[in-house]
């Protein structure tokens, strides 16, 4: 096989890849930011049932919840397509590492702000969203970023639930082919170029949100 | 819905064949951890070399490594280097591949750690004119060591459970005997929730002892004589 067409294939699969990032990459964002403002605010029953999502997702390995929700949850009735499930799963997983994220964000903020945001009289949801959350979303960009790495470092194993994502084109591909060394190269190069990608507009939204906090030196 | 209900007799059954499976998953984790934390601190000191072309070639090294999929890197190494004529066997791949992704994490950890020594030990160490090797067992890694315990143990309990994608390469780890304990008596209920369980356990285990390990070591260092 000529090495245009290994590519072209291989393009095929790197577009599922990317779409199952865009897919999973809000549901992670909504679960990290809900159970992150849930395990620091909210009255004790929830805040437990937050604690055990996260326990649960983070001390467990990601092929094991995918494989769990894939082949699992049809026994109780709930069946859903290969690539739902991926979504769910990855979603999940990454989201409760990203509760913690938004917690360490939050607390980082300095004490003076709470007391000030207090003294001057703001309510609460004032005081969480026009003062703590402006300035704790500029700590939460890098470590958001690294896990956004994770995600597609991750999204490799929907491959073993048999979606023709980047990985799994790669691997059909090597078994026919037996061309390993270019496909598997090839791959690895793509999973790179996509993470770069995404290293470098975390970059831009850092720099855009970090406007006018009087961070990181003299503004140029 | 035969999988509805929990079955403990089918549980039993189970049980012994995946404990004698986390024996391959502990093993491919120990090598794993012991390749990892000596890759780990080849790359950190290469980064530290005098040679820039050194010092930027291994950064893009060990950034390639850590963004992109272990999963790929497995199988990178488990089809390709049979080409270069070094077959292994999937546990050896295994190990390899576990060391050389986490080595990458971890090379980042020893790095911070070292550059966290102040500058005056350094110097205090150059005035005493102690040579490289001596300055590194005696006056750097003896502070340096403590405050990366935490990290490096993060990074362990992480490869800890990412090893069920050795799996893939055939290795007979816990997720792969579930997985065929499941295909043969169409019940994936009891054996991927035990296999969960399992890593569950392992992990909370773990973290507690890297936390008595960090708790018992001294703070003000200890000599590597």
């Amino acid at each position: 096989m000529e090495f245009g067409e290994i590519v072209s294939v291989l393009l095929q699969g790197a577009i599922v890849t990317i779409q199952i990032v865009a897919m999973a990459l809000p549901l992670a964002v909504v679960m990290a930011f809900g159970f992150g403002l849930i395990r620091l605010y909210a009255p004790s029953p929830f805040k437990q049932i937050a604690i055990i999502y996260i326990e649960f997702f983070r001390g467990t390995s990601a092929l094991i919840q995918l494989y769990w929700i894939y082949f699992v949850l049809p026994f109780f009735g709930i069946t859903i397509d290969a690539m739902t499930a991926a979504v769910v799963a990855l979603g999940l997983n990454i989201g409760s590492y990203g509760t913690e994220v938004v917690r360490g964000a939050i607390q980082s903020v300095p004490k003076g702000q709470y007391e000030a945001s207090i003294a001057l009289n703001f309510t609460a949801s004032q005081r969480l969203w026009r003062i703590i959350m402006p300035q704790a979303l500029v700590n939460m960009i890098p470590p958001f970023g690294n896990l956004a790495i994770e995600l597609v470092k991750a999204t490799s194993l929907v491959s073993l639930i048999t979606i023709g994502d980047l990985t799994f084109k790669a691997k059909s591909l090597a078994d026919t082919t037996l061309q390993v060394g270019e496909i598997f190269g090839v791959v690895l190069v793509f999973y790179f170029v996509i993470a770069q990608c995404l290293v470098f507009f975390i970059r831009r939204l850092e720099k855009h949100l970090s406007k006018g906090l009087g961070r990181g030196g003299i503004a140029s | 819905m035969s999988g509805f209900q929990w079955d403990w007799a089918f549980t039993w059954d189970v049980l012994p064949m995946i404990l004698s499976a986390a024996k391959v998953t502990l093993l491919a984790t120990l090598l794993g951890s012991i390749f990892a934390i000596a890759m780990g601190l080849v790359f950190a000191l290469l980064r530290r070399s005098k040679s820039r072309t050194l010092r930027t070639s291994i950064y893009w090294v060990v950034e390639f490594i850590r963004s992109t999929p272990l999963l790929v890197q497995i199988f990178f190494l488990y089809y390709v280097m049979p080409e270069f004529g070094v077959g292994m066997s999937p546990l050896a791949t295994g190990v390899f591949a576990l060391g050389l992704h986490y080595g990458a994490y971890l090379s980042e950890v020893f790095r911070s750690g070292i550059d966290s020594i102040e500058k005056g030990q350094w110097e205090a160490a150059r005035a005493l004119n102690l040579s490289l090797v001596d300055t590194y067992r005696d006056i750097v890694l003896p502070q340096a060591i403590r405050p990366m315990i935490p990290a490096t143990g993060n990074y362990i309990i992480a490869m800890f459970k990412e090893t069920p994608q050795l799996s893939a390469i055939t290795l007979l780890e816990m997720l792969q005997i579930a997985k065929i304990i499941g295909s043969e008596n169409f019940r994936y209920l009891e054996p991927f929730t035990l296999v969960g369980i399992m890593y569950l356990l392992f992990s909370v285990i773990a973290a507690y002892g890297i936390y008595q390990i960090e708790k018992r070591f001294p703070k003000e260092g200890f000599s590597l004589k």
